[in-house]
C-alpha cells in the first residue's frame, strides 16, 4: 500500500515558514491568501498500513508540535521485469 | 570523577565538551554505537548535527544504542547534560519535556547571549548564585523552545536577548527529578578567557561539585 503522511505544524504554534510564504505572496501580486502553513509530505510503501500511526508517533512526527494525516493512495507499484524481453531491431 | 561525552556521526562540539569536562575531571568519548558507558559518573550529550539531523533535529539520534544506556543512566538518577543538539536529542528521547523548533527568524543565529540563572538549586547550576548572569555563546537554527505544559526552567535569555523566539525566553530546562538538564547555548565554548568568557565553566563545576558530594554521601 502506498501511504502519504501529511505533517503540519500544530494549531497555535508559531509557523514562521508559513508566515514567510504568506508575506511573500502579496508581494508577487497574489491577494486574498490567509492561514498559510508549511509542513512536510512523507510517502512510503508499506505492507501493513495499520502500523503507520505508530510510525508517525515514534519517528515520522513529533506529536508534541506536529499534527499528521494519513492518506492511503494506491497499491504500491511493483516493477515487474518483462517476462519476454522484446528486442526491437 | 569521569565524564562521558557522546559522539554521534555529525557531532561537532564533542571535543570542546570533553576539554571543558577535563577542566574539572576526567573525560572520555562514548561512541554512539556502543552501549557501554564505561562507568562514567556523568554524561554530556554535545552539540552538532547528529545523524545529519535528517527529518528533525535529534529525531534519529535518540534511537542510537548509546542513548538506550543514557536513558537507563538517567532513570537511575545519573547526571545528564544536553547542549544544543544534545538538548534536542534529550527532548526527542522524552528525557526532557518540550521540543525545539526552527528559530522564529528562520535564520541560524550565532552570538554571545546573557543568560539569567532562574534555578541555582540544580546539580548543574549550584556553582551559580540565584539571579547570576552567564555570558555564553549560542549557535543554532532550531532553538525555539516550546512546551504545552509548564516546565522547570533553569536558565532564561536576558530580557531582549532571546535569539530564537523561545517561549518565555527559556534557554534551559531540567526534568522533574532534576538530574537531566538541557540548554541551547554552549557552556563548553565559554571555559577559557581566550574566547571571551569563562562563565560556562560554572555548569561543569556545578556537575563536579554535585558528583563529589554524591560520592561522599
Amino acid at each position: 500500500m502506498r501511504v502519504r503522511v501529511l505533517v503540519s505544524p500544530k494549531q497555535g504554534i508559531l509557523d514562521p515558514q508559513g508566515q514567510a510564504v504568506e508575506r511573500a505572496l502579496p508581494a508577487l501580486g497574489f491577494e486574498g491568501v490567509a492561514n498559510v502553513h508549511v509542513g512536510r509530505l512523507i510517502e512510503l510503501d508499506v505492507e501493513d498500513p495499520s502500523q503507520v500511526p505508530a510510525m508517525c508517533d515514534a519517528l515520522l512526527t513529533n506529536p508534541l508540535v506536529e499534527d499528521y494525516e494519513i492518506v492511503e493512495t494506491a497499491p504500491a507499484p511493483h516493477p515487474q521485469p518483462a517476462a519476454h524481453p522484446q528486442h526491437l531491431s | 570523577m569521569k565524564f562521558g561525552v557522546v559522539r554521534f556521526p555529525g557531532s561537532c562540539d564533542e571535543v570542546d565538551a570533553q576539554l571543558a569536562c577535563e577542566r574539572v575531571g576526567d573525560a572520555v568519548l562514548l561512541w554512539h554505537a556502543d552501549r557501554d558507558l564505561q562507568g562514567v559518573d556523568g554524561v554530556v550529550v554535545p552539540g552538532g548535527f547528529s545523524y545529519g539531523d535528517y527529518l528533525r533535529a535529534g529525531a534519529i539520534a535518540r534511537f542510537a544504542p548509546v542513548m538506550e544506556s543514557v536513558a537507563e543512566f538517567a532513570r537511575e538518577g545519573g547526571l545528564v547534560l544536553g547542549i544544543c543538539n544534545g538538548f534536542q536529542v534529550l527532548c526527542e528521547a522524552g528525557l526532557l519535556p518540550g521540543a525545539l523548533l526552527p528559530n522564529e527568524t528562520l535564520r541560524f543565529v550565532f552570538r554571545q547571549v546573557n543568560l539569567q540563572v532562574v534555578d541555582s538549586g540544580t546539580p548543574f547550576t549550584r556553582a551559580c548564585a540565584p539571579g547570576d548572569t552567564l555570558s555564553i555563546p549560542t549557535k543554532h537554527a532550531s532553538g525555539r523552545y516550546f512546551s504545552p505544559a509548564p516546565v522547570d526552567v533553569v536558565l532564561r535569555y536576558a530580557p531582549g536577548e532571546n535569539p530564537n523566539g523561545s517561549q518565555d525566553d527559556i534557554a534551559g530546562v531540567r526534568n522533574e527529578a532534576g538530574n537531566v538538564f538541557g540548554l541551547m547555548p554552549h557552556p563548553e565554548h565559554a571555559v577559557d578567557p581566550l574566547t571571551g568568557s569563562v562563565d560556562g565553566l560554572k555548569i561543569f563545576e556545578s556537575m563536579r561539585a554535585s558528583l563529589t558530594s554524591r560520592v561522599a554521601a
